[in-house]
């Protein structure tokens, strides 16, 4: 055996062993580390923190909507409105067929034999398979029949209020009130509210009015008429969350395109082919570098004291930051140009502009313009979230439906269209690059 | 280019026998071309920047006088309380660590979820090969969901805290992840993979021993540059309404004057840290691809 086989069998053997350390301490330490978080971020506090009650909660309203059926206990009025929102209020006269009138007594109808009765200062709630509960006010308290036996958990009763949760819906008892909540599937009302003369009419009896059917309105044509209704309408508000959604498309491509275009000349500045001049150099790759650094967040904070709230000082934003970022990465791709082709230009006597016109700018398009798309990609979905923090666009209006805790529904429907509209602006980004840049895309 | 030039419709084409002319026809033709499309590009920002400008609470130029107001404001008061910015960037430093901490927590799930769901998605290299195309639409679905969307609502049901942030951004990011995890692993050389499975080995054992090997150098450094944004995430949903030091920023925001040396306290410490893991991060990513030591 010769040295320098001994050397070559020392060396691999401790490669060997190296990486068989290695291949043991790396998930060590991640395991130590996520022990860490899990008592860092106070994982088991978690469970006792978490109110998972509100799962069942957001999984319903999602895909459902309530009605309430309100009785007022002192003027006995009753009202029918859909998520008790006045703007969902059935009009007098007109409700839904599960609830109806006999003389002084309400019926309401919750399905499966559940049958809810208002009768003047009282009401009764009849169950199958346990039996009819009665309810009615006793001075400053209330008097409850229950069928004989063990109170179920699902009626929650104290003296001056009666609740009962069933799998058909709600029954509640106070002394101002009576409220029973019909649960049902669909989003109502979305396409028509119910003062619109087309609520409650099936699709192809729609089609048949906007084609040939009598004018509802005589001033313009049923499908006109029956446009405007679904776009204004008051509890879905489709004109205003189309707005918000163009605001937002609109904040990313300004804010990319302006980056681009700001980056642009900036970046020849920072190249070292193009700026000899070392100090100027390193001047702007600074700037870059902080600018990039600020960060977006802290952006969109001075921005939007000095612009106000809206979809400029989000795009502003978001031209600030990335302007940092292209720079970078601009100057990045000047450098790496081919000379050969501004030689060629020299060559015929053109002065530094021309150059940078003929010989430069057609060899970095491709990797600028891949760059700038899939920015616009991503920078959809920063400003969803820019637009929450500046007053913009689909992120306000998302926040503004979380916040209220219960119109999840609504928040159902954001969620679907931002996802839609991110889908739809990545598959644009995709085709444009295809089409613009033959070949595959250059990602840094 | 030319092809560019001409578009997909056979057209009467050049002569190619009158070089010069034919030469000449394409410039020109390319020229209106590019005319065209820039005109149509500067008409479309122009309007674009009218509409935003008009739903905006302030005019561009107007704001553009007061630009320097609030930071004049706030750099003036930390600078009257400069001596107490260091105890306050130590007193916000936690909520620092935090922030890093969600970020890094959320980087290293996303990764470890990215690189199932890659393996599981590339050709060649598939489980299940049938089932491909689920797993990459569902990457597409996990990668267009803003992180904003379901922090939030994971607030509303985990209440505050680091950890909605955490799971919201490690959501994101494996499904970002996974996609350029999974275009490294397309280039992968499958010869070991063969070899391996020559000698009856298990389809986990093909990846660890085959697969991962090739990779690794490249995720990590997609990882690496996913930890940066995702720094800039978490910093950004605590502003929104999660932990770390997005949260105190907002609060101190809120607050308003009085407490501006805290702004900037929170201004300088997020900034070090974002500049400081963006030249680190750089640095390993150069090691790692072009393999210098």
């Amino acid at each position: 055996m010769t040295a320098i086989d001994m050397t070559l069998r020392h060396d691999v053997s401790a490669l060997i062993a190296r990486k068989r350390r290695m291949a043991f301490l790396v998930p060590l330490l991640l395991v130590v580390y996520l022990a860490y978080i899990f008592v860092a971020f106070d994982l088991p506090g978690l469970a006792s923190r978490a109110r998972i009650d509100n799962v069942g909660i957001l999984l319903s309203d999602f895909w459902s909507h309530k009605t309430h059926v309100t009785r007022d206990n002192r003027s006995g009025d009753l009202t029918v409105a859909v998520e008790g929102e006045s703007k969902g209020e059935y009009p007098p006269g007109l409700s839904p067929d599960w609830v109806s009138q006999q003389g002084d007594a309400t019926l309401i109808d919750l399905g499966a034999g559940h049958l809810v009765t208002y009768t003047p200062d009282a009401a009764a709630y009849e169950i199958p398979g346990y039996g009819t509960i009665a309810v009615r006010p006793e001075g400053n308290a209330l008097a409850v029949d229950l069928p004989p036996g063990p109170v179920p958990d699902w009626i929650n009763q104290s003296a001056t209020r009666i609740s009962v949760t069933t799998d058909q819906g709600r029954f509640a008892y106070t002394r101002s009130k009576v409220e029973v909540f019909r649960y049902e599937a669909g989003w109502e009302l979305f396409f028509f509210t119910l003062d619109s003369p087309f609520y409650g009419k099936g699709p192809l009896e729609l089609a048949g009015m906007a084609l040939w059917g009598e004018r509802v309105d005589p001033e313009r044509s049923n499908l006109g008429y029956m446009l405007s209704e679904f776009w204004t309408n008051k509890m879905w508000h489709h004109g205003d969350v189309a707005w918000a959604l163009f605001e937002t498309v609109l904040m990313a491509f300004l804010g990319t395109m302006g980056a681009g275009i700001v980056a642009l000349p900036l970046a020849f500045l920072a190249a070292s082919n193009f700026t000899p001049l070392r100090s100027i150099r390193f001047a702007f790759r600074r700037v870059f570098d902080f600018v990039r650094g600020v960060d977006a967040l802290i952006w969109t904070i001075i921005l939007s004291r000095a612009f106000g709230p809206g979809p400029m000082t989000g795009a502003l934003a978001i031209l600030i930051t990335d302007t940092g970022s292209f720079g970078k990465m601009f100057s990045e791709a000047l450098e790496n140009i081919d000379e050969k082709q501004v030689e060629g230009i020299r060559s015929t006597g053109a002065n530094s502009l021309q150059r940078a016109r003929f010989g430069v700018i057609p060899q970095v398009t491709p990797v600028l313009l891949s760059q700038l798309l899939y920015y616009l990609e991503s920078n959809t979905r920063s400003a969803t979230v820019i637009g929450a923090i500046v007053g913009g666009g689909i992120g306000l209006l998302l926040t503004q439906a979380i916040i209220t805790q219960k119109d999840w529904e609504e928040v159902a429907y954001y969620m679907v269209l931002i996802v839609l509209m991110v889908m739809a602006m990545d598959t644009l980004s995709g085709w444009l690059r295809r089409k613009l840049i033959k070949g595959e895309p250059v990602r840094s | 280019m030319v092809d560019i030039a001409y578009g997909p419709d056979p057209g009467p084409r050049l002569d190619p026998s009158r070089r010069d002319t034919a030469y000449l026809q394409m410039v020109r033709r390319k020229r209106m071309y590019g005319g065209i499309l820039l005109v149509l590009f500067v008409a479309l920002m122009a309007s674009g920047f009218g509409v935003a400008e008009s739903r905006n609470a302030g005019g561009f130029l107007d704001g553009l006088r007061q630009l320097d107001d609030f930071p004049a404001e706030v750099i003036s008061e930390a600078w009257r309380n400069r001596a107490a910015l260091p105890g306050l960037a130590l007193q916000f430093l936690p909520s620092l660590i935090e922030t890093v901490n969600i970020a890094a927590v959320s980087t290293l799930i996303g990764a470890l979820l990215a690189s199932a769901l890659a393996l599981l998605s590339t050709r060649d290299l598939a489980r299940w090969p049938r089932l491909t195309p689920l797993f990459r639409r569902m990457m597409d679905g996990m990668r267009a969901i803003p992180e904003i969307v379901i922090a939030l609502v994971l607030i509303y049901i985990l209440g505050g805290g680091p950890v909605p942030a955490m799971i919201a951004i490690a959501f994101h990011t494996s499904g970002a992840l996974g996609k350029l995890f999974s275009e490294v692993a397309e280039n992968a050389d499958l010869k070991p993979v063969e070899g391996l499975s020559s000698v009856g080995a298990s389809w986990f054992q093909r990846m660890w021993l085959g697969i991962l090997p090739q990779v690794a150098p490249n995720w990590t450094s997609y990882a690496l540059m996913r930890f940066e944004i995702n720094i800039r995430a978490s910093a950004i949903l605590g502003f929104v309404g999660s932990g770390g030091i997005g949260y105190d920023l907002k609060l101190a925001m809120q607050w308003g004057q009085g407490r501006y040396d805290q702004v900037v306290a929170i201004f300088l410490l997020l900034f070090a840290t974002i500049v400081l893991v963006d030249q680190l991060s750089d640095r390993f990513r150069n090691r790692l691809v072009k393999g210098a030591r």
